[in-house]
């Protein structure tokens, strides 16, 4: 089977160490995860997991139930490029000179749909948000006037069809609403303890 | 597990009815141990665990602690305690070297399905990082090879992290769980207000849901087939269903073959029987797994070991599956019909739709290959017309003298291959062996923990001479708790599986295989464990009896063959059908 993008949505509780359990069902097959994104879902105590990874359904289909074998998972799902709306947002810092100088740029910069986030005497800090071949063309756009440094998010990715999840996952909410993560409380503390 | 539920009516009170009592984290452990059942616990103490043991001192009368010599030997332990008594297996383990000894069992029971709740020490919260003395990031190590993990940091949580411990452990398709308690938890007091076992955890499905059209869809598949073929595994036995699966062989007049971790769900001389699956497993049942029409899978996983080459698998085959984990359907070998579930619930409803039937001619096929196995392979093995004793007349003779009623532990290697095949198990819960790890020096520990989990069965544990080096320091623990564990050393004075495939396949280039062993008996003797050695096939009978008649642990170590070799064989990367006979 050919390989293509996945987008595999894991719908989870909030725990410390699920985000390891989770990435290593992915390094044990060495298989490198292109983008992998942990957010809040629209119900308060779900997480959400978005990991894209170009693979075969056939092995994506398999790391789902794996995925899903995991005590804290709800659920996994993957879809195709097609079956969700995703985007990613990169930052570009440029020198502010040569924008200054060079009007060119900011013509380039409207038509790659960027806007300026942070505007100083040296440098200038552009966002622009799209799928990958949008944020990746405005690098090799600003490139030639001294890109100074770029960074692109991980990508988040909506499902087209998800009207049914959404109610499922409500529902078990509300029968059941989650717990609070217990963090260490004692980091800051107890340097008069004796320890053996 | 009845002894369980009666344990639990005893100690739990609601906690709402209950004054809440002031206890250190340590005493709300071992409290939640006693309301979950624990009878015997495996352990080994340390620094980071301290107040965990010092709890103990004041539970001793409740709770029998076995005090091993490695903490690999521990967890062992607690494997072979589970898998004859079917409860969770509990291992005690210090933090950082403690606790980095337990990987291997770790991953031994995730791969075997075995349920242990294992306890580790840790380092003070507030160390947590800081590089202490013994402080190793269990959690992480640890998270490859268990179904589930925590760190406790705090006294409040115990109970309730216990009570889904033991949960995870023993529900759906059990597993380790590892609970790694900080120090200043173990140390703090709380008001302790009860203990409530958990039977609930909403982001957890231990079984799919039974769906009637997959039973419906797989008995019309059956009721059609002319030559059907059940292969089952340790599934039926982690599942109680042992009286299920019976009545859906019996009804269904279905020829079955078992996997390793299956044998004894049914009776080893159960007429349907026809044996062993897998690369050292049984002729017929290889080659016929070529030939059948529809093979249905009972609790089982299609390991490579079983299967040899996928795509020359079963392709003619229409394959049903039975499952409690949806990750295992479809996972190596395509089915027709997946029938998710717990098969104690899945296989009467299939039982009731499946027809009557005894596929007489299907089943002598079966027998046909029987024959030629037993001319080419099984004759020479049980009883060979060669001077020197064969692993295969040990365990034969061993069938005799305990009518198979003895619970086997096996090790790993060339002994394993051939105690499994030819032990005979009249019952459940009596075939100990680490099947999907093929972890060396799991036996002798394992023992001790088996006859611990089934204390009224004689406990036998079979090993090699290159798996008894591994963990041969056990010894001091059966010295010390005095478990009656027979052991048998079938030394052949070679790392025998290794040297089996350098000789077929790497031109007997026999690269580091032969090891030298100390005397076994005065070993034993040294850990006050008497002994026999035997090289003389006369010797055989009457050692057998003396050390199963002896009260309490023997060590028998058999000379053996040095150059044997386990046959039928499944070379690697061939088809199942393409099985040798030599």
């Amino acid at each position: 089977m050919e390989k293509q993008e996945f987008n595999i949505t894991v719908y989870t509780e909030n725990q410390i160490g699920l985000l390891n359990r989770i990435a290593i069902i992915f390094t044990r097959r060495k298989i490198n995860i292109d983008s992998l994104n942990t957010s809040p879902s629209e119900i308060k105590g779900i997480h959400r997991f978005n990991i894209v990874i170009d693979e075969s359904e056939e092995v994506v289909r398999k790391l789902c139930r794996q995925i899903e074998k995991q005590v804290e998972v709800l659920k996994a799902y993957y879809h195709t490029n097609a079956d969700v709306i995703w985007q990613e947002m990169a930052l570009y810092k440029v020198p502010a000179d040569i924008i200054a100088e060079k009007a060119s740029v900011e013509r380039l910069l409207r038509e790659n749909g960027a806007r300026a986030v942070v505007i100083r005497k040296d440098y200038i800090v552009f966002e622009t948000t799209g799928h990958r071949e949008e944020t990746d063309n405005l690098i090799k756009v600003l490139q030639p006037f001294g890109l100074i440094e770029f960074v692109r998010s991980a990508r988040v990715a909506i499902i087209k069809d998800s009207e049914g999840f959404n109610s499922k996952i409500r529902e078990f909410e509300r029968l059941e609403p989650s717990e609070d993560v217990i963090e260490n409380e004692y980091l800051n503390k107890g340097q008069k303890v004796f320890t053996m | 597990m009845n002894e369980t539920a009666i344990a639990q009516q005893e100690l739990v009170t609601a906690p709402e009815n209950e004054v809440a009592v002031e206890l250190t984290g340590s005493a709300a452990l071992l409290e939640a141990l006693l309301v979950e059942g624990v009878d015997t616990i495996f352990g080994y103490p340390g620094g980071a665990i301290m107040p965990v043991y010092d709890a103990l001192y004041d539970y001793k009368e409740k709770l029998n602690h076995i005090l091993v010599r490695h903490e690999q030997g521990g967890i062992h332990a607690g494997q072979g305690y589970a898998r004859t008594s079917g409860k969770v297996g509990v291992v005690f383990a210090t933090s950082g070297p403690g606790a980095t000894n337990l990987i291997t069992g770790l991953a031994d029971a995730q791969i075997d399905s075995t349920p242990l709740v294992c306890i580790t020490g840790q380092v003070f919260a507030h160390l947590l990082g800081t590089d202490a003395f013994q402080e190793t990031d269990v959690i992480n190590i640890s998270t490859p090879v268990t179904k589930w993990n925590y760190q406790i940091t705090d006294a409040t949580e115990i109970p309730e992290v216990l009570a889904k411990a033991f949960y995870i452990a023993r529900s759906g398709r059990p597993g380790p769980v590892l609970i790694d308690i900080t120090k200043n938890a173990q140390i703090q007091k709380f008001q302790f207000k009860g203990y409530t076992p958990c039977t609930h955890i909403r982001s957890y499905r231990p079984k799919p849901i039974v769906r009637h059209e997959y039973i419906e869809q797989a008995a019309a598949l059956i009721n059609q087939a002319k030559k059907p073929f059940i292969l089952f595994g340790q599934g039926v036995i982690l599942g109680s269903a042992e009286q299920e699966f019976k009545a859906f062989v019996e009804k269904s007049g279905i020829p079955a073959a078992w996997t390793i971790l299956g044998a004894g769900a049914i009776p080893t001389d159960h007429p349907q029987n026809v044996g062993m699956l897998g690369m050292h497993g049984n002729y017929g049942p290889n080659v016929l797994t070529n030939e059948c029409d529809v093979l249905i899978a009972v609790g089982m996983r299609f390991d490579d070991r079983v299967t040899g080459r996928l795509d020359k698998y079963a392709k003619q085959a229409q394959v049903i599956h039975l499952d409690i984990d949806p990750a295992e359907i479809d996972k190596n070998v395509k089915s027709t019909v997946p029938v998710w579930g717990d098969c104690k619930e899945t296989l009467p409803l299939l039982t009731a739709q499946v027809d009557k039937k005894d596929h007489t001619e299907w089943l002598a096929k079966f027998n046909e290959y029987t024959a030629q196995e037993n001319e080419a392979v099984i004759n020479n093995e049980l009883h060979p017309t060669t001077d020197e004793m064969t692993m295969g007349e040990v365990i034969d003779q061993l069938n005799i003298l305990t009518k198979g009623e003895a619970v086997i532990v096996t090790d790993v290697g060339q002994h394993q291959m051939v105690a499994c095949r030819y032990a005979d198990f009249k019952n459940t819960r009596s075939n100990v062996t680490s099947g999907g790890l093929g972890t060396m020096g799991f036996a002798l520990p394992a023992a001790i923990g088996a006859k611990y989990g089934a204390q009224d069965r004689t406990v036998i544990a079979i090993i090699g001479d290159g798996g008894m080096q591994m963990t041969i320091q056990e010894l001091g623990t059966i010295m010390q708790s005095g478990v009656d564990v027979k052991i048998i050393i079938l030394n052949n004075r070679f790392l025998g599986m290794v040297r089996q495939w350098q000789e077929l396949f790497n031109e007997r280039r026999y690269s580091f295989v032969d090891i030298q062993s100390p005397d076994f008996v005065q070993v034993a003797a040294g850990y006050r464990i008497p002994g026999r050695m035997i090289e003389d096939r006369a010797d055989l009978q009457p050692a057998l009896e003396q050390m199963l008649n002896n009260k309490g642990s023997f060590l028998l170590e058999v000379m053996v063959t040095k150059e044997n070799n386990v046959f039928p064989m499944v070379p690697q990367g061939c088809s199942v059908s393409e099985i040798r006979l030599k």
